[in-house]
């Protein structure tokens, strides 16, 4: 006969499983905590089940919808709604070696032989017109892209040869010598990088870009954990920073191919910026906005919320596929309101196109 | 807490208890103005307990959030033992690095007083660096001073953490915490929370003022009002000896709910507040 609490235990544990699986990070010290909440309310009450998991096991609003779908599909015994059906992303395993490195006994087929003159006509080529192999000999290429940071001046002091003078180490050094400040020491401002927020559209008119994108998201999000938001726009913004933030570019994208519920939609790109700047703080931030401009909604607000980002932001560069194209003209309706708040138009077509944004974004070639 | 003129729902009223109960961080986040602060200030007047406030930003250093020694007086002390010609350096080194020479900031005032209620405001302001040693005092209640010990509390305090949710926070620092995601409060409670902090409020004025700024809410603008702006709001109107929400009074008060300039032209051009 079993012990009545051992039930209730694995019933709750086996909650926390269930939220786990639904992608809510429902850990074992979360679980603790959730049975240690129960212990001093009613775990007969369902209100009080339902109270005690959302605030233990629960981290960010985000959960909230996947905790109370999975409160009544397992204790109500109601059935989980319907999932949006999504666009998968094909996803390819790479090994990070690099390019043209491996010579004529490389066993993958799917891996081009890479001559540097190889790689230098993929380089420019095109991403949307490539072939498979093509593409994933870019997409390898983009995995081993490393982006550098402007940086800029933190508030945070730290010991330095010159600057403020420091109080406490001085002082506690006097003190250690008898109350001499035989010498004086120094702290200045630190140097951080720079916060990047990366609006990536993923639009039905971006689709053949849309995957680079998210690899080059991928790239940033990688060499500045800390110091970078990627969103994706389409008719909803979605977070996909931490989604991104796994190593492995290939679980990386398969987490964010997940995460998107609206691949391939149409555009409503100044509504997205309006819900982009409550999320995300573009103070001081390079904001990074990849999209042909193809705006389904209205170009007027569209063009109010770039003034908006652009009295905030350090600097907006728009990463524009078509710009790589040497007849382009900023044309469509979304594009021309954007434009006069953009401090930068550049291509994202190619992998050379990518390689240049990485540099701007470093502050290295910018006018 | 209704005492205290704060009126929580059941979500916020049961993440409070555990608090409490199980002495653990609530870690509050939502949009600004519904009332994350004022949870921590009515905590307060509730436990009648000192509430020691931590206002976050950018830098903010162990210096200013934990500890400093008072490094004149220490100086002064030093100068005075020569002065009368104290011999001992060792016992002269001790009695400098004495509590008396230390000043508490927030963070150890909140280990020192007792009993506490500890709000750290707007954590996504600071750094990491504060995360990690926020993180450090929270988990044990403790605060080691190399040259002193460790202090520690006998009863942790009561803590706030309030975020709006402009950066993630480590989720380390989340674990440790109780998550409760406050939302801004439905019209019922919004007219029960006008007519309680506002005595000379109608109902008739609550229920109308808590109706437009439902609308407002609804409008997609770029900043909705919270409760905080609604409670000015109604005040401005009892100023201006409104007794219902008419257009023109509405129009006349809008800077006191909606603080954005594209906001109010919108609100005006769709004639949002007209038959409020």
């Amino acid at each position: 006969m079993p012990d009545p609490r051992l039930r209730l235990v694995s019933v709750l544990v086996g909650f926390a499983r269930t939220l786990r699986a639904a992608g809510v990070g429902a850990d074992h010290e979360r679980t603790q905590s959730f049975l240690a909440a129960l212990e001093r309310l009613d775990p007969a009450r369902e209100r009080d089940v339902y109270w005690a998991g959302r605030l233990t096991l629960c981290a960010s609003p985000d959960d909230l919808p996947r905790y109370d779908r999975c409160f009544a599909a397992y204790f109500t015994g109601a059935r989980a709604g319907p999932r949006s059906p999504r666009l998968i992303v094909t996803v390819t395993r790479f090994t990070a070696t690099p390019s043209g490195g491996r010579g004529e006994q490389d066993p993958d087929p799917n891996v081009l032989p890479a001559t540097a003159s190889a790689v230098e006509v993929l380089r420019n080529r095109d991403i949307a017109r490539m072939t498979a192999a093509e593409r994933d000999e870019v997409h390898r290429l983009l995995a081993l892209l490393r982006a550098s940071r402007e940086m800029r001046r933190s508030r945070r002091l730290a010991p330095s040869h010159g600057g403020i003078l420091d109080p406490r180490r001085t002082v506690r050094e006097a003190i250690r010598r008898g109350g001499e400040p035989a010498r004086l020491y120094y702290r200045d401002r630190r140097q951080k990088p720079r916060r990047v927020v990366m609006l990536a559209d993923v639009s039905g008119s971006m689709a053949a870009y849309a995957d680079a994108l998210l690899r080059f998201a991928h790239a940033l999000v990688r060499s500045e954990p800390r110091a970078t938001e990627v969103f994706t726009v389409g008719t909803r913004l979605t977070r996909v920073t931490g989604e991104l933030r796994h190593r492995d570019p290939a679980v990386a994208m398969d987490a964010a191919s997940k995460a998107i519920p609206d691949w391939s939609g149409g555009t409503r790109l100044g509504e997205e910026l309006r819900e982009l700047l409550k999320l995300a703080d573009a103070r001081g931030a390079v904001v990074v906005i990849a999209s042909d401009g193809w705006e389904r909604g209205d170009p007027g607000l569209l063009a109010a919320q770039m003034a908006r980002l652009a009295r905030m932001a350090h600097r907006v560069v728009w990463v524009n596929p078509h710009k790589g194209d040497p007849g382009y003209q900023p044309l469509t309706a979304g594009m021309r309101a954007a434009l006069p708040y953009v401090d930068e138009l550049v291509a994202g077509h190619s992998l050379a196109a990518f390689e240049e944004l990485a540099d701007r974004l470093g502050g290295l070639r910018h006018a | 807490m209704a005492e205290r003129d704060y009126l929580a729902d059941e979500g916020l009223a049961t993440a409070a208890f555990l608090a409490l109960k199980m002495g653990r961080p609530l870690f509050l986040e939502g949009e600004a103005g519904v009332g994350k602060t004022e949870l921590a200030k009515t905590l307060s007047a509730v436990l009648d307990a000192p509430l020691i406030r931590l206002q976050c930003y950018e830098g903010l250093d162990a210096a200013q959030a934990l500890y400093d020694w008072d490094f004149a007086r220490q100086l002064l002390h030093l100068k005075a033992a020569e002065a009368v010609g104290a011999g001992d350096v060792r016992a002269l080194e001790g009695e400098i690095y004495d509590r008396r020479f230390l000043i508490a900031r927030p963070l150890l005032r909140a280990l020192e007083v007792q009993p506490a209620v500890l709000l750290v405001d707007e954590i996504d302001r600071a750094d990491d660096e504060f995360e990690a040693f926020l993180l450090e005092v929270l988990s044990d209640f403790t605060i080691s001073i190399p040259e002193l010990g460790t202090i520690a509390a006998a009863a942790p305090p009561v803590v706030v953490v309030t975020s709006n949710r402009t950066r993630e926070v480590h989720d380390a620092l989340k674990r440790r915490c109780l998550y409760h995601w406050l939302e801004h409060p439905g019209f019922d409670r919004e007219v029960a929370i006008l007519l309680r902090r506002l005595p000379a409020c109608t109902e008739t004025l609550a229920a109308q003022v808590a109706r437009a700024a439902t609308r407002l809410r609804e409008a997609d603008l770029v900043k909705p009002p919270g409760i905080a702006e609604t409670l000015d709001w109604a005040e401005a109107l009892l100023t201006l000896g409104a007794t219902d929400l008419n257009p023109d009074l509405a129009a006349a008060s809008l800077g006191a709910v909606l603080k954005y300039r594209e906001d109010q032209q919108f609100v005006l051009k769709n004639g949002l507040l007209r038959d409020a």
